[in-house]
């Protein structure tokens, strides 16, 4: 059984308008039988903090293109993308890449 | 002896002559330098200096005395050539700084003329500029500044055919541009040529900025191999933004083009700068490096030559907003139609669906507010409000008829999709309704029915 894990979740660069435009969200995730990973978190954010228009956000079980991930401010492909195992006090955030000038 | 009259007046008109060809030949040296010379035209290259001549030392002393920097670094600024892709909010302030440090020669390509709401961010442009290509009006105000820096001006979108060949004639490029084809465009033209990129962007009160195709590291599509959807990408006139902070991500790209430049380095090859203004954050995020799979930079590259951006990306490569077409003509209303209902005085209720602070601009003040985001909810208050409105507006008509709504937002996009929100509501919360929306919204009752209302 794995502990709950305490996550600072960040969104920016526009994504944080999917969610209230609010940008920092402390969370907790409960115990659950797998270790949490950044494809559970996905599920989590979708199911708990995500409102409208899902598909502006995900894409099947990922992120959709346009949208960085960053754990512990490192690209999360440094990480192992959708496997990284969260660990208590990460910092996940992600960013909508701006395109304007 | 003394000359005659008419032989004292032939030398005046030959010297007068004389006189008109050598203005005449500077006029055309100024026209070719100030129309630039085409996309596809061969620049000579920048002469390689040895030393720096005393109006130099005097003029960038200030800088001359960092060590970092130095005579070898100025006399690299000298001989170094950088292609500005955008002379807008960010592509101006750079201008700006490499011209003021004395970088060689300043490719300045933009598309689009100076326009009343440019002003407030894209500080090379003034107020007598309206209406002037961008890449002039920056080439002006860059020689005022600096007349030592050769502007080549480029009035002119960089595409697919153009692109390769004038990359390869710089040896840095700067992505100031505000589409997704380009900066795709900007990036494998980099990759191809073998051209550092240092690519910035901003938007609202964010920036973003990394160094691509540098030092060994990623290129953009190492990042972002496959583009954002089209609806997920806002640009500044939708989205809005505070024109210091393109000034400042601006500022950021000139210092890494000047540390390129000068062979100091950049540190923001995978990596990147994010600024948040709001919070006052910058945010240094270490990125993968480049990728061997990646279709253009990796081992096996599948992009040898530049595509169809517009394709790829399915949007165009301008920043222009989009024209989305939700609904059936039947369903739509022009203005001059709304205005008609106006005059005669037809029975109806407008709703505005813009958000607030769009409302506080300018209005029209018969129109009832509910922002989309309220309808997409499905807000209980606002339904309950719009149902008394309707209510009240049907016992006013007192007629039999579904009752005319009609919807309006900016440009006609929002406004379409809140008709379809309504229409799907409409008989179970509110009684039978023809709602439909006004094309173009408030812009085009601006241009084309009421010239004193407000554009923005």
């Amino acid at each position: 059984m794995a502990a709950p894990v305490s996550l600072l979740v960040e969104f920016g660069g526009g994504a944080e308008l999917l969610f209230d435009g609010i940008k920092k969200h402390q969370v907790t995730l409960p115990c659950q039988q797998e270790p949490w990973d950044i494809r559970n978190l996905l599920k989590w954010i979708k199911q708990n903090l995500l409102k409208e228009r899902p598909e502006l956000f995900i894409q099947g079980d990922t992120v959709r293109p346009g949208i960085l991930v960053l754990i512990n401010d490192a690209d999360w492909e440094l990480m192992g993308e959708l496997d990284y195992k969260l660990q208590d006090q990460d910092n996940v955030v992600f960013i909508s890449t701006l395109h304007g000038g | 002896m003394a000359l005659s009259e008419a032989a004292r007046l032939r030398a005046e008109v030959g010297r007068q002559e004389q006189e008109l060809r050598v203005l005449r030949e500077r006029l055309a040296r100024v026209e070719a330098e100030e129309s630039g010379p085409g996309l596809e035209a061969e620049l000579p290259p920048l002469p390689a200096r040895a030393a720096l001549s005393a109006a130099e030392i005097a003029r960038y002393s200030r800088q001359l005395v960092l060590p970092q920097l130095g005579v070898r670094g100025q006399l690299r600024l000298a001989s170094c050539s950088v292609l500005v892709v955008g002379c807008g909010g960010l592509g101006c302030p750079l201008a700006q700084y490499l011209a003021a440090a004395g970088v060689g020669r300043l490719g300045l390509l933009d598309h689009d003329v100076v326009e009343t709401s440019n002003l407030q961010r894209q500080v090379l442009h003034d107020e007598a500029a309206w209406g002037t290509p961008k890449a002039f009006s920056a080439a002006a105000a860059v020689r005022r500044l600096n007349s030592a820096v050769q502007c080549v001006p480029y009035p002119a979108a960089l595409g697919p055919a153009t692109a390769l060949q004038l990359v390869r004639q710089y040896d840095v490029v700067a992505d100031c541009s505000d589409n997704v084809p380009t900066r795709y465009l900007v990036s494998d033209a980099c990759v191809l040529a073998g051209k550092p990129l240092v690519s910035a962007s901003a938007l609202r009160l964010e920036g973003q900025l990394v160094v691509y195709n540098h030092n060994g590291g990623p290129c953009y599509r190492c990042l972002f191999p496959t583009p954002p959807p089209p609806e997920t990408v806002t640009n500044c006139a939708d989205g809005g933004v505070l024109g210091v902070v393109p000034g400042i991500l601006g500022c950021l790209q000139a210092l890494e083009v000047l540390k390129i430049a000068a062979g100091i380095g950049s540190c923001f090859s995978q990596c990147m700068l994010v600024f948040d203004a709001l919070e006052g954050q910058f945010r240094n995020i270490k990125l993968r490096p480049k990728k061997r799979d990646c279709a253009v930079c990796g081992d096996h590259p599948t992009i040898t030559a530049l595509q169809d951006y517009e394709a790829f990306c399915g949007s165009s490569a301008t920043d222009n907003c989009r024209t989305l077409s939700l609904l059936p003509s039947d369903d739509r209303i022009s203005v001059e139609e709304y205005k008609k209902l106006l005059n005669e005085q037809a029975p109806h209720v407008l709703i505005d669906v813009r958000p607030q602070v769009e409302v506080e601009i300018c209005c029209l003040a018969h129109a009832l507010h509910v922002p989309l985001s309220k309808l997409e909810e499905k807000n209980e208050e606002c339904l309950e409000t719009l149902g008394k409105i309707i209510c009240e507006g049907k016992q006013r008509a007192n007629g039999t008829a579904a009752f005319p709504v009609y919807v309006i937002c900016k440009l006609g996009n929002d406004s379409q999709k809140a008709v379809q929100i309504l229409q799907a509501l409409s008989v179970k919360e509110f009684g039978s309704l023809v709602v439909k929306d006004i094309r173009g919204g408030l812009m085009a009752w601006a241009t084309k029915i009421d010239p004193t209302f407000p554009q923005y």
